[in-house]
């Protein structure tokens, strides 16, 4: 290593020269090198790193990060109906205020008692996830709602000891991606065909492919084209009769206005946060959740942490720990169920914090608010000519397919002329869904105002004709 | 004037600390909920779109629509500030405490700076499937990351996709699983080598993936173990996937030839780099021949823990092995940066759309506040601390550092109390709560502890030498108080947010209570029983 | 799930039983203190018997729940002279028997063990060293719940707590816990004679069931041993093929791929099986050489036992140098939990078969199977070629 004197930064206190030397003297060597001498010299790297020119102030630094990112167009600079798993709900001060405390922020794996705040907010968080969805039993977060559902028909499988896993083809594709990777060569993925009509889960092509060595039928709730699964409680009921186990994706956000999954018979929940809270960052902002009942065979089969509840040695006091850590790979190594580790366990804070502003009376309006802007924007783009919104017969959330088969545009022409308008057109399902010909995925938030809606439609229809 | 100053120091050192954490004693947030109140409002619907719509709810068929609203808790938005804020208060957040207690974490300093840049609007309120051009800015952040950790390490690319470090190691193995395939030998090649001092995730991931793994244990200096691997690798060898340093701190000065062993035998080898915080800019993945690597963003490149995520795992290949990276990788043209995600023998997606962009941004901006020179002052002095702490830390009776005697570790170090708690009838569990009593916390290891009673300190670049000291003189105090008056020390803490749990009903199936709603279930039919 | 706002009280019913004079030897330079003329030698040396005084650390600790236990214990330095060190009251004290003024035996342990089994106890509580715990041992088997007090020199046996104060707090939270759970220890015999002649000696003389925890215990600073044996028998078991016979050596973790057979496993001694059928029990040398001339593959089956994890010690008689040599060294199949690995951290495996060539051929490396998929290389070392290592190591 040169002999330059090492440079003088204000992340790293012991780089004045002065605490160098006496830790040097303290340590006994005068060289810092020295205590490299394990590393072998063919190894040892004789140069700088070729990097760019440091910013060591913050003026310079802010300057050039904001000049980077101000190349990029922000959902509140254009009108967006994007969706397809990130969206652009409203975050709430308090949700920022929060998951900005150091406190938490810079927090990791402290115990129960140093780091009670965290136990207890993880703690709540599942409590209230647990309501949502009317199970006793959810996950601290996991990475995403991709995991979350990859993990939870590896969960069936282990359970039941089966091999095959029946998915609905209208399963968002990233899903199915993380799914196919995470399951491996030796289980079987296999995908039962929709309604064309309504877009729900074939039945008969259900019963076809059901016997008794499928482990897990999953379907999404609603699916990834924004479909209601109207049979989802004879999906559940035939599954059960093929000893599998029932798998449902759903987004927490519909949760005060559509039944949850247990209701119907859904054994496993999955799905993503991102909704509650977590502001989109460019797809940066996901955590995944998982949630069963109260039964130690689904409790074991958890990778995650699971947060509970305990007494502590004064009466009253409310205590927390791991619920049966043995089975992670923390405690396990290799024999634990799958892995662990630092997932996004900040944003389960965030989403606690957003369920508990927003309580059920405010689950509820903000539920029926989205469901009521979408059928407005149904309606009106419905009524243009070539376009069919939606293509199916069923009931939606907030999202939906458009159909611009009719006409004679393509759905990337659309969005070009609806991004001169200012406004970012939906997903283009045209690859991902050929079946379904020229076709977009829509979705509608409660930040849309009718102005925005009405903006869209005007600008569609202009872009059609 | 009194000098109060005087006061606080004993024989020329600072006293230690009366330190208390805040205690609330806070109920659980469902025992604030009081009927009608409200939290914040969503906005409202226009009269006209209320009039096209209808009646949405009631047109659902009934059993889609939720009949009982959920049991959330009703709280006003002061309430809930309040508890939050007192729960924040009850949790020891680096930048409170002198957190080197959490070893082969990297705990280190991280830049509010960052954290501005990371909340502008440009990056939070962007979405993934915006067209390209509108997202030229984060791309290129993407981008120049990306070529800053090949010439780190001197890989050829990287996916910045993984949601954290497990998930990059995961996405590693199935790298090997993926690329044996190709080759013909996925059945021949199932079994993974790694070491019991490396991250129980090398093992866990490799598992996963669907390998047989094989751990080795380190010889008799506590040094990987050579002969070890010799004896282990055979046809049947997809790999190698180890940490280095491991979590010992020590590294391993045969590592090249780990790597040749397994090359020979048809393997490929994989680093988990968690522990590079010590090795930035002094020696690279690439040059000891490895295939693939990681790096955990949360640790070695400052971005902040939150709790337990979200982090950031990059993933590392060859350019042998890039084709099977996570889909899409960051292309750039010249002119305009993009995504391709045309990829046809990639493992597929690791994560939901490109990575934790929050985070990602925010390691960008470290290494542009540090430099090429920055980044190796961090490491030399991550490597200075982490020896004076060793050597400062042995000078207390009953704490050692076993293995690699008279060598000199890198990123950190595992003590054993075992004299010490031996002598005293206490845990290094037991030291760890009392020192909590302090403000200050240590991880001992992940179970189960193969270094008997073992405390990991890692002290990174971010800490002065006064906090070091500060917290060897916390440790002292509390191994002074093992001794002379154990039953303190076994019941700790004392000074903390809640006393000694109880943790057996968290074993216990008909006990252990997850939610809110399972521990009232499970509470009334205990108080209902004969 | 107890309220948390108040618990139900439980009551217990704990069992003493000290033996006086262990850890008489250790103090004045003698190792152990089992046979009675080491016990007039250490007296001579005036050395002051340190189990008493144990016993007393560890009944303080139970001052806080005295209202709530009864105990059982014997007359005089055997238990009764430090029950009051617990705070109880003396209605809740029973004493069995009547002093005695001769020194104390294994015969009176063991009496006093089934005694209280019979009446009726949820734990019971000795102080000793490793002879106690194998007379424990013998008296009860594994049908009771006990805890030891280490009072010995150097314990070995798992079914200790890891201090006498330590011992008293796991009594005091199992006794009154809603939810006792237990697992197995080993009990340990080392070779006593070995001992003093710098050879350590381990042979597992039995197992007993104690309260599951995790950090209090000897040797046990794992997580519960259930999972990974569990996994390890079952994989174990399912690679069994009838064309093979299986030796089958004595071992907690051994006996466990028994139950995963529905077999009974001889806890000390060797089984022999052909795939997953019993063909012989508690064989020694001669009919296992017997069996073997008639066979053509065969494999032997060994778990580690103890601290030191020996492999094939002087105590695994029936598995001979002989029959070690017609197997081969590369038929030993070697399983284990892999708690009991990390408890060696750097230290090899031992063998010491009392043939120097037998043990170079098993030297080296040896893949030990964990559980399902999931293997660790551990070196084997003869134990001549380390015993300086082992001399004055702690193998706690």
């Amino acid at each position: 290593m040169n002999a330059r004197q090492p440079i003088i930064h204000p992340y790293i206190p012991n780089s004045a020269p002065a605490a160098r030397a006496r830790m040097l003297a303290r340590i006994g060597i005068s060289d810092i090198d020295e205590l490299y001498q394990d590393i072998p010299e063919n190894l040892r790297l004789r140069r700088l790193l070729d990097l760019p020119e440091p910013l060591p102030s913050e003026v310079e630094l802010t300057r050039h990060i904001s000049t980077l990112l101000s190349k990029n167009t922000t959902c509140d600079d254009f009108v967006s109906f994007l969706g397809a798993g990130c969206y652009h709900h409203h975050v709430p001060a308090v949700c920022e205020e929060i998951t900005r405390r150091s406190e938490f922020l810079t927090a990791y794996a402290g115990e129960p008692y140093d780091d009670h705040g965290r136990f207890q907010a993880l703690f709540e968080y599942q409590s209230m996830m647990g309501e949502l969805l009317d199970m006793d039993v959810v996950n601290v977060p996991t990475y995403d709602g991709l995991q979350a559902a990859a993990t939870a028909v590896r969960m069936a499988v282990r359970i039941t000891d089966r091999r095959r896993i029946l998915v609905a083809s209208t399963i968002r594709p990233d899903v199915l991606s993380r799914m196919r990777d995470y399951c491996g060569p030796t289980l079987s993925i296999e995908m039962i065909p929709a309604m064309p009509a309504t877009g729900g889960l074939d039945l008969a092509m259900l019963d076809t492919a059901l016997s008794l060595d499928v482990a897990a039928v999953y379907f999404e709730n609603p699916s990834f084209l924004g479909t209601l699964e109207t049979h989802a409680e004879e999906v559940a009921n035939r599954a059960h009769a093929a000893g599998a186990i029932c798998v449902v994706g759903v987004d927490p956000i519909s949760l005060g206005v559509i039944s949850p999954p247990a209701s119907y018979g859904a054994d496993i929940a999955c799905g993503d946060i991102q909704s509650l809270g977590i502001p989109m960052q460019y797809g940066g902002g996901h955590a995944g959740f998982i949630a069963t009942r109260d039964e130690e065979q689904y409790v074991m089969q958890y990778p995650s942490r699971l947060f509970g509840l305990t007494p502590t040695s004064v009466p009253g006091e409310y205590g927390f720990g791991d619920v049966a850590y043995d089975r992670t790979s923390f405690a396990r190594r290799e024999e634990g169920a799958e892995f662990v580790g630092t997932a996004s366990a900040l944003w389960g804070i965030a989403a606690g914090v957003y369920l508990a502003l927003m309580g059920p009376q405010g689950m509820r309006e903000l539920g029926e608010s989205i469901m009521q802007r979408a059928r407005y924007a149904m309606a009106l783009l419905d009524d243009i000519d070539g376009v069919t919104a939606p293509p199916f017969d069923a009931p939606h959330f907030g999202e939906f397919t458009v159909s611009f088969d009719e006409t004679d545009k393509s759905v990337a022409e659309i969005n070009t002329m609806l991004l001169a308008e200012r406004i970012l057109g939906g997903v283009d399902l045209s690859s991902m869904f050929p079946a379904f010909g020229a076709s977009s995925l829509y979705c509608v938030t409660e930040q849309h105002t009718k102005a925005d809606l009405d903006h869209l439609v005007d600008a569609v229809r202009r872009a059609v004709s | 004037m009194e000098n109060i100053t005087d006061k606080r120091y004993e024989g020329g050192h600072p006293k230690p600390r009366r330190f208390h954490q805040a205690r609330w004693d806070e109920p659980i947030l469902f025992e604030l909920s009081r009927p009608g109140e409200r939290g914040i409002l969503p906005p409202r619907v226009e009269n006209e779109i209320h009039d096209v719509a209808g009646d949405v709810v009631g047109a659902l068929p009934p059993a889609l629509r939720r009949t009982e609203p959920p049991a959330l808790p009703e709280i006003a938005q002061p309430q809930v500030v309040r508890h939050y804020m007192r729960l924040s208060q009850e949790n020891l957040g680096l930048d409170l405490n002198v957190d080197i207690g959490q070893g082969t974490c990297t705990m280190k300093y991280s830049p509010k700076i960052n954290e501005r840049l990371a909340s502008m609007p440009t990056l939070t309120a962007i979405h993934p499937l915006q067209p390209l051009e509108t997202a030229q800015g984060i791309l290129e952040v993407l981008y120049r990351f990306e070529q800053i950790l090949c010439e780190i390490s001197g890989m050829d690319r990287f996916s910045l996709q993984p949601g954290a470090g497990s998930a990059a190691i995961y996405g590693a193995a199935s790298i090997l699983r993926a690329y044996h395939a190709e080759q013909g030998e996925a059945e021949q090649r199932r079994e993974i080598i790694t070491t019991i001092f490396s991250h129980p995730s090398d093992a866990a991931c490799a598992k996963t993936a669907g390998f047989d793994t094989v751990t080795l244990y380190p010889d008799k200096d506590g040094y990987p173990d050579l002969d070890a691997l010799k004896a282990a690798v055979s046809e049947r060898t997809a790999g190698l996937m180890v940490a280095n340093p491991e979590d010992t701190g020590i590294y391993n000065p045969r590592i090249a030839e780990w790597v040749r062993v397994i090359h020979d035998a048809g393997g490929l080898c994989f680093y988990d780099q968690a522990n590079a915080n010590g090795i930035l800019g002094i020696t690279r993945a690439r040059d000891a021949g490895f295939d693939l690597c990681h790096f955990n963003l949360h640790k070695t490149f400052s971005t902040p823990h939150g709790c337990g995520g979200p982090g950031a795992g990059a993933l590392g290949a060859t350019d042998r092995l890039a084709p099977y990276l996570p889909t899409p990788l960051v292309t750039f043209d010249g002119e305009r940066y993009g995504l391709d995600n045309d990829r046809p023998r990639s493992i597929g997606k690791l994560r939901a759309f490109y990575g934790v962009t929050g985070a990602i941004l925010k390691a960008y901006a470290w290494v542009m506040s540090l430099g090429a020179e920055g980044l190796v002052t961090v490491s030399r002095t991550a490597v200075l601390n982490n020896n004076y702490l060793l050597q400062r830390m042995c000078e207390i009776a009953g704490i050692e550092a076993p293995y690699a005697s008279g060598h000199h570790r890198i990123e950190q170090v595992r003590y054993s109390l075992q004299s010490l708690c031996a002598e005293a009838g206490v845990s290094s569990e037991d030291i760890g709560l009392r020192a909590a009593d302090y403000g200050v916390h240590y991880w001992t290891s992940h179970h189960p502890f193969v270094v008997p009673e073992p405390c990991t300190l890692e002290p990174t670049e971010s800490f002065s030498q006064a906090d070091l000291d500060e917290y060897v003189e916390i440790l002292r105090q509390v191994a002074d108080e093992a001794r002379t008056t154990p039953g303190l020390v076994r019941t700790a803490p004392h000074n903390s947010t809640v006393h000694r749990a109880d943790h057996t009903p968290l074993d216990d199936p008909a006990q252990w209570a997850i939610t809110w709603r399972a521990y009232l279930k499970k509470r009334d039919a205990s108080s209902q029983a004969p | 799930m107890t309220n948390l706002s108040s618990r139900p009280h439980h009551h217990a019913r704990i069992g003493l039983i000290v033996n006086p004079v262990a850890g008489l030897g250790g103090r004045v330079g003698l190792k152990g203190s089992d046979g009675v003329e080491i016990q007039r030698r250490a007296r001579e040396l005036g050395a002051i018997p340190q189990a008493l005084d144990r016993a007393a650390d560890a009944m303080t600790r139970l001052h806080s729940i005295a209202d709530r236990i009864e105990l059982v214990t014997c007359p005089g330095p055997m238990g009764e002279a430090v029950a009051a060190r617990c705070g109880i009251p003396s209605r809740s004290v029973r004493i069995l028997g009547k002093a005695d003024q001769g020194p104390t035996t294994a015969a009176d342990t063991k009496t006093a063990a089934r005694e209280m089994h019979r009446l009726g106890i949820d734990l019971l509580l000795f102080a000793g060293g490793d002879g106690t715990a194998r007379d424990v041992y013998n008296a009860v088997g594994e049908r009771q719940v006990v805890l030891g007090i280490p009072a010995g020199v150097k314990i070995h046996s798992g079914a200790y707590a890891i201090g006498s104060a330590v011992a008293g707090d796991l009594a005091a939270a199992f006794a009154t816990g809603t939810w006792r759970r237990t697992r197995e220890a080993e009990v340990l015999d080392a070779d006593e004679d070995a001992i003093r002649h710098g050879v350590v000696c381990t042979t597992l003389c039995g197992v007993l069931r104690v309260p599951d925890d995790a950090i209090r215990l000897q040797g046990a600073k794992a997580v519960s041993g259930k999972i990974g044996i569990k996994a390890v028998a079952r994989h174990l078991a399912d690679e069994m093929n009838d064309k093979t016979i299986y030796i089958v050596a004595p071992g907690t973790t051994t006996r466990a791929v028994f139950d995963e057979l529905g077999l009974d496993k001889t806890l000390l001694g060797v089984d022999v099986l052909r795939g997953r059928t019993l063909i012989a029990s508690d064989v020694g040398e001669a009919q296992l050489l017997e069996l073997l001339a008639r066979e053509q593959s065969a494999r032997i089956v060994v778990t580690p036992i103890g601290g030191q994890g020996y492999l094939f010690g002087r105590g695994n008689q029936p598995i001979s140098p002989e029959v070690l040599r017609h197997v081969g060294c590369n038929n030993v199949i070697v399983i284990a939990a892999p708690e009991k690995l990390d408890r060696l951290t750097t230290r090899p495996l031992l063998v010491d078969t009392g043939d120097e060539a037998v043990d170079q051929s098993l030297a080296g490396y040896v893949r030990v199977c964990c559980g399902v998929d999931d293997v660790r290389v551990v070196r084997v070392a003869a134990v001549r070629d380390i015993h300086r290592e082992l001399e004055g190591a702690d193998t706690r």
